[in-house]
This record gives C-alpha cells, structure tokens and sequence, in this order.
C-alpha cells in the first residue's frame, strides 16, 4: 500500500528535475521515503521509490544497503549517536559511551531500549573533533559533552 | 609571531553574517560581479596566478584542473563541490558552511563562470543536516537577489546550484565515488587516468565536471577582490604553497577550533595560536592533516607547514585535509591506531583486495593485540600487511590507511612491544583513555 501522498509525489518530482536523470533523484528520494516511513526503509518504501524512478527495486536495493544512513530497521525514536574516533576518543568519547550504555541497559552497537525510546550507537567522525566530544541527536548536534549533560539531555528527550 | 591575515574569516563573527543583507553590506557578491564582467580564462588565470591548490587533501593546482575543461559550451559542464568532509580530524568545511554559507555560493558563482559551468552540485555528507540547512537557506538567498537562476545580472548566462546530501559512507569523498553516488549509484571509485579520461573532460553524466572541495572555492574571493599576484605574496614557506588555508585543530590543546593560518607559518606558532598542548603535559606526537596523514615526532617543531610537508618525511606527513590532531603524552598510540584501522576497515568499499583483505587483517590482529593475545611477530605482520597495500590500492583509501600505522611503529615499536609483553594486565582500560 502507497505511504506516499500527492504531496510527497510532487517533491519526488521537484528532486527529479534537478539532475539530468531520474536515477540521480535515488538518494535524496530514499531520505524522503525514510521520512515518510517514520525513519527506516522498509521493503515496500524501496519499491514506492522505484516505481517513480522508474527503475527496478533490485537497484534501489543495491543503493540504499551501501549507505549506512538509510535504517534497514526501525530505530527508537531518538538516535542517540556518540562519536568515537581519535579526536574525540582522546576527550572522553569512551566513558561518554559506557555512561550511556549503563544508563539506557543498551549497547552502543545500534540497540533500542525496550520502550522503543533510544537508538545508542557508536559512529565515526562528526566532523565536530574541536568540540569533543561529539554526539548527534537527529540532526542536532551537542558539543563538549558531558555525562551530566548527557543525562540531561536524555531526560529531556524522554 | 607571524602575522595570520583573515582572508576567508574576515566576516566571520559577524552577527548575522549567514544572512544575505549582512552578507552583502561587507561587500558579498562584489567579488561575483567583478569576475562576471571578466572572461572565465581571465579568472583561471587569476587562480594560476594565485598559485591556489586543492584545499580537499590532495593539493593538486586547481588552474590545471580547471584548464582541463572544454572551452566551449556544447554540452552542460558541471561544478561539483565535496562537501562529504569524513575526515577523522577534519571539521572545517562544516564551520564554513554553518558560519559563512554565502562565501561557499559566492565562491561557486566564480568557479562555475570560470569553468563554464551553469550547475552546481554541493554534495554534503548525511550527517551535515545543520551546515546543509544554512547553505540551502543561502542559496535560496541568492536565487531571490537574482545572483542565481536564469540570465544572471543580464549577462546571458545560467547559474543553478543545487544541494545533494549524502547518505553515509567516507569514501564518497573520493572524487569518482562522489560523482557515481551523485548520479545515484553505489559510492565505488572508478577508474582514473590514463585508463580514463579526466572528470574534466568525462565525468558526471559524462559531461565535464569539475570536483573541487568546500574551502577551495571559497578562497576564490580573496583571490578575485587581491588578484592573483597580491594573494600569491601571502604565505611563509615555499613558492608552491602560497596564501591561508583553515585548519581544524583538536585534541590535546588549550584552545582547539578553526584557525585561518597563513601557509607556511612556523609549525611551532601553529601550536602557540590554539593555546598550546594542554596544561602540565608535554607533546608525544600529531596527525598533521587528518588521519590518512600518518602520526608526526615531536620534534622538529620549527619548520614552515605547508604543502611541501614536514622535511622528514613529505609523502606522509602532509597538510591533507587540514585537520591537526595533537596527542599529549597520555595518549596510548596502540588503541588509537587500532580505532583508525577499524575505521577505514569499516570504511572500505570491498571493490579491491589489497585494501579490503588489508584492512580485514589489520582489524583482527590490533585486535588481538589490544585483547593482550598478541605475539612479537605480530609487529612484522603488521608491516608486511601495510606494505602488501601501499600502491597497489585502487583508490587513495587504501593508501591512506597505512600511513597511520607505519608512522606509529616506526615511532613507537617499543610501546607495541611493551604491550605485547606486558599481556593483559599491561593493557589500556579504554575508560581512562581521556582522563
Ligand atoms: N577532506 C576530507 O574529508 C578527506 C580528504 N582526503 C584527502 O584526499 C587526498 C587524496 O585525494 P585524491 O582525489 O585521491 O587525489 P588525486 O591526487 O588523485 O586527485 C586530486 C585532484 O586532482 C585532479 N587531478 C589529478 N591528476 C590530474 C591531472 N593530471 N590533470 C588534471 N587534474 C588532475 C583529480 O581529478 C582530483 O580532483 C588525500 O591526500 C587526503 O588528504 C581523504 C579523505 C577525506
Ligand atoms: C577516501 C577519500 C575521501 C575523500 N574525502 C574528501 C572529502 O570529504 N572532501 C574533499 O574535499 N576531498 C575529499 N577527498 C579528495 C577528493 O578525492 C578530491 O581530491 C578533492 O575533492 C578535490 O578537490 P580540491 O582539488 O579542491 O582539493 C577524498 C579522497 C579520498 C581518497
Ligand atoms: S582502496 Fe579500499 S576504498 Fe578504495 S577501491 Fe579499494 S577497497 Fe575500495
Ligand atoms: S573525531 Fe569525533 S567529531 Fe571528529
């Protein structure tokens, strides 16, 4: 069954004109439909976006388990992601973590707590390395932080 | 000290700077009309002139890139900025895009009228949903100002930039994995010349396209509003590596953040100017250009830091992508090696076997090592392991990897061995590390 409205059809569209082939509209169309489907692709969301691409599901298949971004599965409602490279590493990036993974009874590894909440993973350089450590909430990004930050955050998020 | 004129940053703490109106009462997009009413070889020459290299990591002189396409305008040409800044280490394309997003579309303006170009491409890494937002915003600015769309400022010509995010994966910084991830493929490297043509030549869609990093095309400001011969007088050390460049420094410092440094500026007052190594502790080694850069010795400390690398060892130690790690002496360099090789074994595309059998090796033996299973003889393996990858990797990815690990053997073998000999107990409790 189409999630898809009219509306995210027209955006589907907008995104195509801008490249000379529909093809090029893949991966801004798999973030629509991750939106769309409540932040992961399942199966039929990979087939919405192939049949207005026009190419074959396989394909979009093929594109979308390359890129790690794009949820194979559902996550928690917040994806609490914490930086672990060297930058931030050396600043506290590993107490951060197993602060979080005591707290939320999760392993940084991509878990979701049982009330389906948090997402906690580990993840490569934010790019945020002279504000370590570095940890990004959906979009957002909190710097130097803390574990009592940390908890704060998480109880604001809750 | 060395003067650090503000070139890129001059604006940068300006309030509302990210906005058009305050962008263009500091002179925003002057520089766009001057190189307009030039000819696009006036502005390449301008760039020639300027002695500007890729500010991306790999410094080739971006006139000779920009040279290389078609003078004509038969088919689309496209510009293509690399935005996917995965670099661990690397944060100064991010800072640019969210403080000036204007000197990033102003500086594509000019290239793409120097190249010929009527679109642009900003290719931004998934994760930059805030830089992408603000120079989305900017770009739609600039759509209302009239500086981009259709028969630009009356001068017959079509500007349209458009931003593409990313979706997750370092090696979409590469050049060719870029354009194939652009056209909506797998992110995979293809062939480089002489087996293929330049992307300047075919490219994206097969059509000529230039790919130039953030900061690269930002410095064209500077270099239209001084000319070529003044920005060219800027700089400290070598002929070769003339003007500023952003540097992101982290890690062990006092005052870690984005520095506009002058080319060329004594390692040492690049150290001073972020605060110095941290209170009470002393310098044990630093990445100088992000991590495909290998780990640098302590000393010396005075030598000009340009392109031309540090004189013990120029292929290694380069200013890459600009990102200067700095490590105190608490740093233990066996767990940080092994997070860098986890990284690029986790970053690796698979296409070739040096890189991804590589990779896969190193992965399971600082493993081992780190787990306090490792053997003596493991070192060597290490090596053989590197030097079964350096050159023979299909694209820089694999080439990157190794540096950090032959720089922190042949700078701290002793630390492996004392951690191998050591056993379990001598090991790191990862939860001190930082401390
Ligand atoms: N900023 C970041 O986040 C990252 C940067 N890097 C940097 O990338 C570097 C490697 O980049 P590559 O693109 O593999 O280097 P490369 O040397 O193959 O190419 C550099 C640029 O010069 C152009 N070029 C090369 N030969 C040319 C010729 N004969 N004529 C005209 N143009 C030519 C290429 O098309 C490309 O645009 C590393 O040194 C590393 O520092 C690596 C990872 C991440
Ligand atoms: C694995 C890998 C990742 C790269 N990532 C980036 C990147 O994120 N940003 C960038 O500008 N260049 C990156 N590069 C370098 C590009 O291939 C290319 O040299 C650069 O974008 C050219 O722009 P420039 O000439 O303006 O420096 C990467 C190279 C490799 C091998
Ligand atoms: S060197 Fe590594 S990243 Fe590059 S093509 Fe080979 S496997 Fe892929
Ligand atoms: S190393 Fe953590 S943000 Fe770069």
């Amino acid at each position: 069954m189409s999630k898809f409205t009219e509306k995210d059809k027209a955006r589907l569209d907008e995104l195509i004109s801008r490249y000379p082939t529909k093809k090029a509209a893949l991966l801004p169309s798999l973030w629509v439909a991750q939106e769309v489907y409540g932040g992961w692709l399942p199966l039929e969301a990979m087939d919405e976006v192939a049949q207005h691409l026009e190419l074959p599901t396989a394909d979009v298949q093929g594109v979308a388990t390359f890129y790690t971004m794009y949820n194979k599965e559902p996550r928690g409602q917040h994806a609490i992601e914490i930086c672990h490279n060297v930058s931030c590493m050396v600043l506290g990036a590993e107490q951060l973590i197993q602060h979080c993974e005591r707290k939320l009874g999760v392993s940084a590894t991509g878990e979701t707590t049982a009330d389906g909440v948090f997402t906690l993973a580990r993840v490569e350089c934010l790019g945020a390395c002279c504000n370590a450590p570095a940890v990004q909430v959906g979009g957002t990004y909190y710097e130097n932080v803390t574990a009592e930050q940390m908890d704060a955050l998480l109880e604001k998020l809750k | 000290m060395s003067e650090q004129p503000q070139l890129l940053y001059k604006h940068r703490h300006v309030p509302g700077i990210n906005t058009i109106d305050v962008w263009m009462a500091h002179g925003g997009y002057e520089n766009f009309k001057k190189a307009l009413a030039m000819e696009p070889d006036a502005v390449i020459e301008e760039v020639k002139v300027s002695g500007l290299r890729g500010r991306g990591g790999a410094g080739f002189p971006t006139h000779i890139k920009w040279n290389a396409v078609p003078k004509n305008r038969d088919v689309e040409h496209y510009l293509i900025i690399n935005a996917d800044e995965g670099e661990p280490g690397t944060a100064k394309d991010r800072d640019l895009m969210n403080g000036l997003p204007h000197l990033l579309v102003e500086g594509c303006l000019i290239s793409m009228h120097a190249i010929r170009a009527s679109k642009c491409y900003i290719y931004i890494r998934g994760e930059y949903i805030e830089p992408w937002k603000s120079v989305q915003k900017a770009i739609n600015e600039a759509y209302e100002k009239g500086f981009c769309g259709k028969n630009v400022l009356g001068s017959g010509l079509d500007f349209d930039i458009y931003t593409h995010l990313g979706a997750g994966a370092y090696e979409c910084g590469e050049e060719s994995a870029l354009m194939s991830s652009l056209m909506g493929e797998r992110g995979m490297p293809r062939m480089k010349p002489p087996a293929a043509p330049l992307p300047m030549i075919s490219g994206a869609w097969k059509r000529p396209s230039v790919v130039n990093n953030v900061e690269t095309v930002s410095t064209l400001l500077p270099i239209i509003e001084l000319g070529g011969a003044k920005y060219a007088e800027i700089g400290y050390g070598s002929p070769r590596s003339r003007g500023t460049k952003l540097f992101s420094i982290s890690g062990h410092v006092e005052k870690p953040g984005v520095y506009e440094i002058v080319l060329g500026t004594p390692f040492s007052e690049v150290l001073e100017l972020c605060g110095g190594v941290r209170k009470g502790h002393t310098l044990k080694t630093y990445i100088p250009g992000g991590s495909s850069m290998g780990f640098a010795p302590p000393t010396p400390l005075d030598y000009p830091f340009d392109y031309e690398g540090i004189p013990a060892n120029t292929k290694t130690l380069g200013l890459g992508s600009g990102g200067l790690i700095v490590f105190d002496e608490t740093t233990p360099i066996v767990p940080i090696t092994q997070r860098l090789v986890d990284f690029y074994h986790h970053e690796s595309c698979g296409k070739c076997t040096p890189c991804r059998e590589g990779l896969n090796w190193l992965h399971k033996i600082y493993g081992r090592i780190v787990a306090g299973a490792g053997k003596e003889s493991d070192i060597d393996l290490i090596w053989d392991i590197c030097d079964s990858i350096r050159g023979k990797s299909f694209c820089a990815l694999g080439e990157g990897a190794i540096w950090p690990v032959m720089t922190s053997l042949l700078l701290f073998r002793d630390e492996y061995l004392a951690y191998i000999r050591g056993g379990k107990d001598a090991m790191t409790d990862l939860t001190t590390i930082g401390l």
